[in-house]
């Protein structure tokens, strides 16, 4: 994959033509504690960026079961974040999709369980408070 | 009844495993200005507003040239991987940032972009990013090495002077754009 990626660089004009140098600026500069960023880094990041598009998305693609109808789907997304460990820092943001009424009761759940504790706390305030 | 979606910021809680990767939902607004490291993916997000989509450019020449004939792209699916280039740009500068302040450094330079790909476990990258850093050196050396060659050309002629001028500005505009980021970065700093 790597002589791939290089091979489409034919000239030096093409190198990073697909992502925006300025968008990446302002998205690693968002990122706290982060004072300047040497253009040589950005360069990088940008390409980076580029090979981790390629991969995820032919890992994925791979690896789903939307080969069948030669499409990549968002399923085929989430599974690689879910099962993958190279890309497991994606799994929040590319979760799998459940049914709404399936959500509702795992938030309703949650809930009576949050309750359940606070009803706890407040019992062992109260002994506290007596002695 | 169709299949709702419920997904993005009502993921279910369950997918975590424990793993603090990222703030829960509900909690990514409160926490974003609290916590430190890898923990920001989720609110530096909602900072970067609508620009952390980097969409249309992600989807054409990059993804597709890897992918083989024919395979199209579900519109959830683009959205979905512009998202997930925009997590990996804060994850791997996050990463970059940790190196360069061990280097007692306030500037991320190059190494620390790909001590971070290592860190990250994208080993696989290193090469064809080294290899990225040598060509965007040496043309960057070209054009310096052009630029001043010009200004002693522009010096002993000045007839053709205006001939030039009109060529090299679509090229200069880029550097000059550059170089003021650069300076722009400076200042900040040293405010």
């Amino acid at each position: 994959m790597a002589d791939v990626v290089v091979g489409k660089d034919k000239c030096a004009e093409q190198r990073l033509i697909s992502l925006p140098l300025s968008r990446i600026r302002v998205i690693m500069k968002s990122s706290p504690e982060v004072s300047s960023i040497n253009q040589e880094a950005l360069v990088l990041t940008a390409k980076a960026t580029e090979l981790f598009v390629q991969c995820l998305a032919t890992y994925s693609y791979r690896h789903g079961s939307g080969k069948e109808k030669k499409v990549l789907t968002y399923s085929d997304l989430a599974n690689t974040a879910q099962e993958s460990e190279t890309f497991q820092f994606l799994a929040d943001i590319l979760p799998k999709k459940i049914l709404a009424s399936k959500y509702l009761k795992m938030l309703k759940e949650e809930k009576r369980e949050e309750d359940e504790e606070n009803d706890n706390d407040n019992e062992s305030d109260h002994d506290e408070a007596e002695s | 009844m169709p299949e709702a979606e419920a997904r993005g910021r009502l993921s279910p809680g369950g997918g975590n495993g424990g793993e603090a990767r990222g703030p829960k939902p509900a909690q990514r607004r409160h926490h974003q200005d609290h916590q430190g490291g890898g923990e920001q993916l989720g609110g530096a997000d909602e900072r970067a507003g609508g620009k952390q989509v980097l969409d249309r450019q992600l989807c054409s020449p990059p993804v597709s040239s890897q992918l083989p004939d024919g395979v199209n792209i579900s519109k959830e699916a683009r959205s979905a991987i512009s998202r997930a280039a925009s997590v990996f740009v804060l994850y791997a500068t996050s990463c970059a940032n940790n190196f360069a302040m061990k280097g007692k450094r306030k500037t991320l330079n190059a190494s620390d972009v790909l001590s971070a790909m290592e860190e990250m476990e994208f080993q696989r990258f290193v090469t064809p990013l080294k290899e990225a850093l040598e060509a965007y050196r040496r043309e960057q050396k070209g054009k310096k090495e052009a630029s001043e060659q010009k200004k002693k050309d522009k010096d002993k002629k000045t007839d053709s002077e205006e001939q030039d001028k009109s060529r090299d500005e679509d090229n200069d505009e880029d550097e000059e754009r550059l170089e003021e980021e650069e300076q722009n970065e400076e200042e900040e700093v040293d405010n």
